[in-house]
């Protein structure tokens, strides 16, 4: 090989371009995350009110079944009771406090499921195509045909009520546009070459929607369900409150606005504070994966 | 124009001379034959999604590439020479027609399975960024076609470290790094090195230094060049750009709408072309000197679209010898009889196909060579 | 040179400077580029991905995001301060004094209306006709550009028609107000060597019949050798070397262009290897200091990375960036590698 000029080493040498920090793309988006102050606030926000839900039992003043027909309905700072007491004369504090693990259990455990689930059709269906993808996508259109909040509602009607159900309507109500969101995302790194050089290694479907497609499409589909979250705990208050979903006397945050709305024109306060824990829940959780998508689309 | 000092025998255009282990049909034995490959991709349209006409990308395409050799193919965009690679690879599975890997039927029985085949054979691609997986460091890239063949992580491993310095890249410094982090140059060298992981016989380069820019191309050919000898490789080189095809083929196949018009040996190709095509095309090259600029275009008009094709020659349209035989019937590639034919597809060079050109020896020395010079410009 | 000194140039680019600031790295896309074309002069800007050569058109015509770009220095278009024209001045000089064709014709025609309807319009906007006067003004451009059976063609849309004839459709709505300046980005990279030929033929016989002044850019030196009367090599953002055609092609004096040359591939190198340049070009993030081509080249010395190398103008007018040459003497003679 002697004639040949450019030797490998020579190449090395010639190769030295000038330092760049190794950074994979998930490093690259936890950097763009540092900076991102709004994103951070709403994300510290969304750990905290988890964390006051598994810490609940230590948090809680009282016992939130704890009734008292002399103490109903009080206002905000009466007596030991920070927030007020409901209808039954309980603390709200704590009926919140607890009611936040149920809430959020309803909002997350279905879109988790669903990711798993849809996500997996999505993949399957965008990289696999042709016929299995239009049998997929066309029962998931069907979904579509309805608003998800009837479709919850008929799913829990016919199943009944209680939390299983209400979980597993809601994870019905989210597969559809998970997989759709899975299937986009896929069939778009589907037709990159790095996919078709692995298919020219002899790779199998399954390695390669494993190794080549999983990390590609991970951050779309997480952004989505991320957002998803918020419409979860809000469509699982909706159920709760229709009395489909948590029934009583378990502490939810829909099913407590359902009970207090009774006393609207008593303590018109006290009644607001599921819907305000509600609102600001889901907020949280909408800004936080609004900035994951922000930060996510790096153009690598 | 200064070039290096160091020569080295020129390529023999049949069997190399070295041996090689994994020879299974004999050195004599074309590394790969095509036999009659072809591919339309069906368009669909209106409200019931229709079947309402076919892109013969691929049109009945038959070559053969012997061992150790480079076959350069050339043609315009649209011609189906990536659906021909693809088609090689067996990542698009070809409507008919058959190929032939060192003796054996692929894709058949008896013959060669394709997850076989695609050990013996790689392919570059040309898009140095969208065939690098982004979310991976690019030594995994490398290494994953070796685990997929059952190599331990650690093998794979030392194999990709191995093939980037082989390549020219410091495995220390660019193994762990993402191919965003690297230049063009350096991402097509990590993908040729990913071609050579698995060992193949043949390469297939798809434009791999199109997307270059000048200085890079050129240090990319010497080492594809040094590749092909340390390795004992055979290249399918396709590309637009026939200066590039001229310095790395010792046969040249033009494609044009599907076809093939014209296969030979670089020197009769580019010295004494016969199709009106390849004419054209060898006279649409820029000429790099001021003083002596081409006046007028060779060709006028643009390639038709593949998916209704002219009839009989694909190239009447635009090809000034036209005459009406050419409208009604296919010309046929002549006979292939050796590695040093040089034939082409053209009714000019058939004795007695009613072309008022093809004289009886089948070579239209007076006609068609004549204006081939003018046409030819500065060649 | 004594009487171009009298009257204006058409372009003057002085000391232009093009930064793209972002919250992680500033990136110096155009370094103290200094640029005189003059009233019916081919330049072509000759340079690789990267080198700053887009970008100087995109300021030329303001086009870059002002949010994130900064530019200084002066450019001067047939007297006109580009950098301080505003609103109305501004799309005045956008499509009237000068127009632009790109590589890529599909992303510059509006793909919802025909060919025609956008001449015509642009035609409206510009000269204050009639729609109908816009439309013959259409018919006559396509022709002006060879547009085969051109009354069919006016009603066609952008993606009916070929590669080929979608660049012309493009070269005929940039000369629709009859430009000075013409601004071409790679006009022909994108397109089949048959074709593009065809359209470099087209380019120069309407610059010589309307006598407009073109800044045709480029990477490829072939091109450049068709079309240009002059020249100017770019590198890292860089102007390292301008002079005619035929005496920066024919006789490079910068290290870049001498490597740019002997590393374009030639069917006679079959067999050897080609000189490449070694190396790939600097982040222009973090330039290298000095010459920025010193790291790839071969007559590198200590003296090329401590301060960055003048222009050295020789008396022909030529222009090279590189401490090796003297404006007096034959320098690439000198030339040796360290």
């Amino acid at each position: 090989m002697a004639n040949i000029t450019m030797s490998p080493a020579d190449a090395a040498a010639v190769q030295g371009a000038p330092s760049v920090r190794v950074r994979s793309y998930w490093q690259n988006v936890g950097y763009r995350l540092r900076y991102d102050y709004l994103t951070l606030f709403f994300g510290a926000m969304v750990i905290l009110i988890i964390l006051s839900a598994i810490f609940a039992p230590l948090l809680a003043p009282m016992d939130p079944y704890q009734s008292s027909l002399i103490n109903r309905l009080k206002p905000i700072g009466y007596k030991d009771f920070l927030l007020g007491t409901d209808e039954l004369g309980r603390d709200i504090l704590s009926r919140m406090l607890y009611g936040g693990r149920i809430s959020l259990t309803m909002g997350i455990v279905p879109v988790l499921i669903a990711t798993i689930v849809g996500g997996s059709l999505g993949i399957v269906a965008g990289f696999v195509g042709g016929r299995t993808n239009m049998i997929i996508m066309r029962t998931v259109d069907v979904f579509y045909a309805f608003p998800s909040i009837l479709l919850a509602v008929a799913i829990s009607g016919a199943m009944g009520g209680g939390i299983v159900n209400g979980m597993l309507s809601l994870t019905l109500v989210f597969i559809p546009p998970l997989c759709r969101v899975a299937e986009t995302a896929t069939s778009q790194v589907r037709n990159l070459d790095f996919v078709e050089a692995a298919r020219a290694t002899g790779a199998r479907t399954l390695s390669i929607i494993r190794v080549h497609i999983l990390g590609n499409v991970l951050g779309p589909i997480l952004v989505y369900s991320s957002s998803m979250v918020s419409v979860s705990i809000l469509l699982a208050s909706g159920l709760s409150f229709l009395g489909l979903g948590v029934t009583p006397p378990e502490p939810d945050w829909g099913l407590m606005l359902n009970t207090l709305r009774q006393a609207i024109y008593i303590n018109p306060v006290v009644c607001a504070i599921p819907g305000v824990a509600i609102l600001i829940t889901s907020i949280c959780f909408n800004l936080v994966s609004d900035g994951l998508r922000s930060a996510m689309d790096v153009r690598l | 124009m200064t070039v290096t000092e160091n020569t080295r025998p020129s390529q023999t255009l049949n069997a190399v001379d070295r041996k090689d282990a994994r020879d299974r049909g004999g050195d004599r034995q074309p590394m790969l034959i095509a036999r009659e490959l072809k591919k339309h991709f069906p368009i669909t349209g209106g409200v019931l999604n229709r079947t309402i006409g076919h892109v013969r990308a691929v049109d009945g395409v038959s070559f053969t590439v012997m061992k150790g050799e480079t076959l350069g193919v050339v043609g315009e965009s649209g011609c189906g020479k990536s659906t021909l690679a693809r088609l090689l690879m067996h990542l698009i599975v070809p409507d008919s027609g058959d190929l032939i890997f060192d003796g054996d039927a692929v894709g058949e029985n008896d013959g060669l399975s394709v997850r076989d085949m695609r050990r013996l054979m790689q392919m570059v691609f040309q898009d140095s960024y969208s065939s690098l997986n982004p979310r991976m460091p690019v030594e995994d890239s490398i290494s994953y076609g070796k685990k997929v063949h059952g190599a331990s992580e650690q093998e794979a491993k030392e194999a990709a470290r191995e093939l980037l310095t082989k390549v020219g890249l410091d495995p220390n410094l660019f193994g762990p790094r993402y191919p965003h982090e690297l230049s063009g140059g350096q991402k097509q060298r990590v993908n040729i090195a990913r071609a050579l992981v698995l060992e193949p016989r043949v390469v297939i380069l798809d434009e791999a230094v199109s997307a270059l820019d000048k200085s890079v191309e050129a240090q990319v050919l010497n080492l594809l060049r040094y590749l092909k000898q340390h390795f004992n490789l055979t290249y399918v080189f396709i590309s637009h750009d026939l200066n590039v095809v001229q310095y790395v083929s010792d046969r040249v196949l033009v494609m044009y709408l599907g076809e093939v018009v014209e296969i030979g040996p670089v020197d009769e190709i580019y010295a004494r072309p016969k199709h009106p095509y390849t004419q054209a095309l060898l006279a649409s090259r820029l000429s790099m000197d001021p003083d002596d600029r081409i006046e007028e275009p060779p060709l006028v008009g643009d390639p038709p679209n593949p998916i209704n094709p002219p009839s009989g020659c694909r190239f009447r349209t635009r090809c000034k010898f036209a005459e009406k035989i050419c409208e009604i019937e296919r010309p046929v590639l002549g006979e292939w009889l050796s590695s040093e034919a040089h034939v082409t597809a053209c009714h000019m060079f058939v004795p007695r196909s009613g072309h008022s050109m093809a004289n009886e020896a089948g070579k239209p020395e007076a006609a068609a060579t004549v204006p081939a010079a003018a046409m030819a410009g500065e060649d | 040179m004594s009487d171009t000194a009298k009257k204006t140039p058409l372009v003057r680019l002085e000391d232009l400077n093009v930064k793209f600031v972002t919250r992680e790295s500033t990136v110096n896309a155009v370094n103290d580029v200094n640029l005189t074309l003059e009233a019916g002069e081919v330049l072509c800007i000759i340079g690789e991905s990267g080198s700053g050569k887009s970008v100087s058109m995109r300021a030329l015509m303001r086009l870059l995001p002002e949010r994130r770009t900064r530019i200084s220095g002066t450019i001067e278009v047939d007297g006109k301060d580009v950098l301080s024209l505003k609103g109305a001045e501004l799309s005045d000089l956008r499509g009237g004094l000068v127009s632009m064709i790109f590589q890529e014709p599909m992303t510059a025609l509006d793909p919802v209306f025909s060919v025609g309807h956008q001449i015509a319009e642009t035609v409206r906007r510009h000269e204050g006709c009639s729609y109908d006067k816009g439309m013959e003004r259409a018919l006559e451009l396509l022709e002006l550009v060879k547009v085969p059976s051109a009354e069919r063609r006016l009603k066609a849309f952008p993606h009916e028609l070929s590669g080929g004839l979608r660049q012309r459709a493009m070269i005929a709505m940039a000369l629709s107000c009859r430009p000075k300046l013409l601004l071409a980005d790679e006009p022909t990279t994108a397109l089949d060597a048959t074709v593009q030929i065809q359209v470099l033929i087209l380019l120069r016989k309407i610059q010589a019949e309307m006598g407009m002044g073109v800044i045709f850019v480029t990477h490829d030196l072939g091109v450049a050798a068709e079309i240009a009367d002059r020249v100017a090599v770019m590198y890292a953002g860089r102007i390292v070397e301008t002079g005619t055609v035929q005496e920066v092609l024919g006789n490079p004096k910068h290290p870049y262009t001498q490597g740019m040359l002997s590393s374009t591939v030639h069917g006679n190198m079959r067999g050897k290897d080609i000189e490449a340049i070694p190396g790939s070009p600097p982040d222009l993030r973090a330039m290298p200091p000095g010459c920025s081509f010193a790291p790839r080249c071969k007559y590198a010395e200590p003296a090329c990375t401590a301060a960055l190398p003048p222009e050295v103008v020789f008396e022909d007018g030529r222009m090279a960036r590189c401490i090796k040459l003297t404006p007096s003497a034959a320098p690439e003679k000198e030339l040796v590698p360290a």
